[in-house]
């Protein structure tokens, strides 16, 4: 699926990024500690979690990650935005819960 | 043999800034046209370091010295050094407080995963003197 698809699954919001919405993604992982992300994650694209602090966007960008989507409603600070808007990251935000927005995507297809 | 020299201050007041040198590292070693596997195992080690100066002592100095086979990487702090190097190495093992894990840190997995992504590492540390970790990765 598309990133663009991920949007529309999860009802979510674009909070930068929007230019490159048409990414193929294969894998997500959804974690609120980045030591795990770090240490556990091989090739997955898209990070789903509940935590909002710069790291996280330094984690993914460390992992070649395309997509960060915040879960139940969370919005990071403007300078979390810029930060991953500089490297090129999507962020999203959802409603949804992280276990919901898991599964929603899985069942769509997307793998682990 | 010739080497380009990078060299870092990690500000350890600084949460929001932690990774600015691993970052810079990534996109140098992107820019020289290394291979994106050998990018990314270089990115996530010397980052899981760069975390560990800021969060575990007060931040330092990091240097990098870019060959065209290989990068051998500095951490240097003076921070309270690490009393038991070998508990430290082993996973799961984290003296990090509640605060940091609510930050998404502290799980004890930086130091094996800095040892799993490199191909040489060592630690050097006293208690109260500070601590420097050495990585090397072949590209
Ligand atoms: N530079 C350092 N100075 C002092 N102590 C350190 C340093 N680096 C690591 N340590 C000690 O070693 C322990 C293990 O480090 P490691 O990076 O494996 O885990 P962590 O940083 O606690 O958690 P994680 O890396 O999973 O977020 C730390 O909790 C800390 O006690
Ligand atoms: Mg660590």
């Amino acid at each position: 699926m598309t990133i663009r698809d991920i949007v529309k699954l999860l009802d979510a919001e674009i909070l930068c990024g929007g230019e490159n919405l048409d990414t193929e993604i294969h894998t997500a992982c959804g974690s609120d500690m980045m030591s795990d992300v770090l240490a556990y994650v091989k090739d997955q694209s898209v990070l789903l979690t509940g935590l909002l602090n710069p790291q996280v966007v330094r984690t993914a960008e460390m992992m070649d990650m395309l997509c960060i989507v915040f879960v139940r409603g969370k919005r990071p600070e403007q300078n979390v935005i810029d930060l991953a808007r500089d490297k090129g990251i999507v962020l999203l935000t959802t409603e949804k819960r992280l276990f919901l927005a898991c599964g929603i995507l899985y069942t769509n297809g997307l793998g682990g | 043999m010739d080497c380009i020299r990078l060299e870092y201050d990690v500000d350890g007041e600084n949460f929001a800034s932690a990774g600015n040198a691993s970052e810079s590292v990534k996109r140098t070693l992107k820019q020289m046209g290394v291979s994106p596997a050998s990018v990314r195992r270089v990115a996530i080690a010397m980052y899981e370091g760069e975390i560990n100066m800021v969060i575990h002592a007060h931040g330092g100095k990091a240097v990098a010295e870019v060959y065209p086979d290989r990068i051998e990487i500095r951490l240097q702090d003076t921070g309270p050094g690490i009393a038991d190097i070998d508990l430290a190495m082993k996973a799961g093992y984290s003296t990090a407080t509640e605060n940091i894990r609510s930050l998404g840190f502290g799980a004890g997995m930086g130091l094996p995963n800095m040892k799993k992504y490199s191909d040489e590492m060592k630690i050097e540390s006293t208690v109260g003197v500070g601590t420097t970790v050495f990585l090397r990765i072949d590209f």
